[in-house]
């Protein structure tokens, strides 16, 4: 009968953890989209447009989902570091430079990617700014 | 009787409100203006307002054509300042004057003027380059490349636009972001605010009414 207990017990905290653990990353994941939401309108939406429509062959759209999950671990370097390269968006090539955004901290880029990653169509789940950091050492 | 006195005025009264109504909208007059006298038709003399107008001009567009205020002659048309490696407000100012262009895009008493305040980068070549992934390029937009001197002058003290070179500034330069509406005699009627949506719909509205004054 104890046994019983113990168990059920072990088994309810475990339940409770891993529970909690999600919401956790929800709560997360919506401060990192409402943060993200503001620092996209103040650095990125003039050229990328409100809806990630991008701005005819200027600046490439952000809805391009399968560009956005083959290069996830270089996003976080295009947004602090600019792009100088030419880029195949939705099938369409992007020549013009992107400039770099040295003033943003680590946890600013991880907020901003999560929030592009996560809009105008796309679903790409929450990346903790751990990741980001480990991202951006790697830069080129 | 005296009831159809009242009916009567009640009638008049509703047709008097009606017709002021209709009292058409007129844009207004910006910048300086000073009275003068000058000779009518028949020779006589009478005062009248003088405004501020834009003075002939001569650039390069972004064919490398010398192109003058001549190409605006008979033409209301919407200017502005920019360059093409901006990354604040002109992008923005571009993607909103595009719904502009596109609404006005058969009308050929309409014309567009954006001038380059980046004379160090900002090339005729270069132009066309932006014009061209843009998806404006024609002789209905015209993006002029002109010295330091000339641009900066006639954006300042023509156009009232203020435009500068700033080292601290992210791009190197700074402006303001307005989309000036020029009327076919080449007075300011109008400056709207290029990197709100509201004020472009404003711009929207207020061409018809400018190119109405000149169908009577």
């Amino acid at each position: 009968m104890r046994k019983y207990i113990i168990n059920a017990l072990l088994f309810i905290s475990l339940v409770a953890i891993i529970v909690s653990c999600q919401n956790q990353e929800t709560i997360d994941l919506q401060n990192y989209m409402s943060n993200g939401k503001d620092i996209y309108k103040a650095k990125c939406q003039n050229c990328h447009g409100e809806n990630g429509e991008g701005l005819r062959q200027l600046a490439p759209p952000l809805t391009d989902s399968v560009f956005l999950k083959v290069n996830k671990s270089r996003l976080a370097c295009f947004i602090k570091n600019g792009a100088n390269e030419s880029l195949v968006v939705n099938g369409k090539e992007y020549k013009e430079k992107m400039p770099a955004f040295p003033e943003l901290a680590d946890i600013d880029v991880a907020q901003v990617m999560v929030y592009i990653t996560n809009s105008f169509g796309n679903k790409q789940g929450f990346v903790p700014y751990s990741q980001v950091s480990k991202d951006l050492e790697n830069c080129k | 009787m005296n009831k159809v006195t009242i009916y009567l005025a009640i009638l008049l009264l509703a047709v008097s409100v009606f017709t002021a109504c209709k009292q058409e909208r007129k844009l207004p007059f910006y910048g300086e203006r000073h009275a003068e006298t000058v000779k009518d038709a028949a020779g006589v003399e009478k005062i009248d307002t003088v405004y501020q107008t834009i003075p002939a001009w001569s650039f390069l567009n972004q064919d490398s054509v010398i192109t003058t205020n001549k190409a605006t002659d008979g033409k209301v048309y919407v200017a502005d300042f920019f360059f093409t490696s901006c990354t604040t407000i002109c992008p923005t100012m571009h993607r909103n004057l595009m719904t502009v262009y596109n609404d006005f895009i058969t009308n050929p008493d309409v014309m567009f003027v954006s001038h380059t305040i980046d004379f160090k980068y900002d090339k005729p070549h270069v132009l066309k380059k932006y014009a061209q992934k843009l998806g404006v390029d024609g002789p209905k937009w015209l993006f002029l490349y002109g010295t330091k001197d000339s641009v900066y002058t006639l954006a300042e003290k023509n156009y009232l636009v203020a435009v500068g070179e700033d080292s601290t500034a992210k791009d190197g330069y700074i402006h303001q972001g307005y989309l000036v509406l020029i009327d076919k005699d080449r007075r300011i009627r109008g400056a709207y605010d290029g990197t709100k949506a509201d004020q472009v719909e404003q711009l929207k509205k207020d061409i018809p009414v400018l190119l109405a004054e000149y169908k009577k």
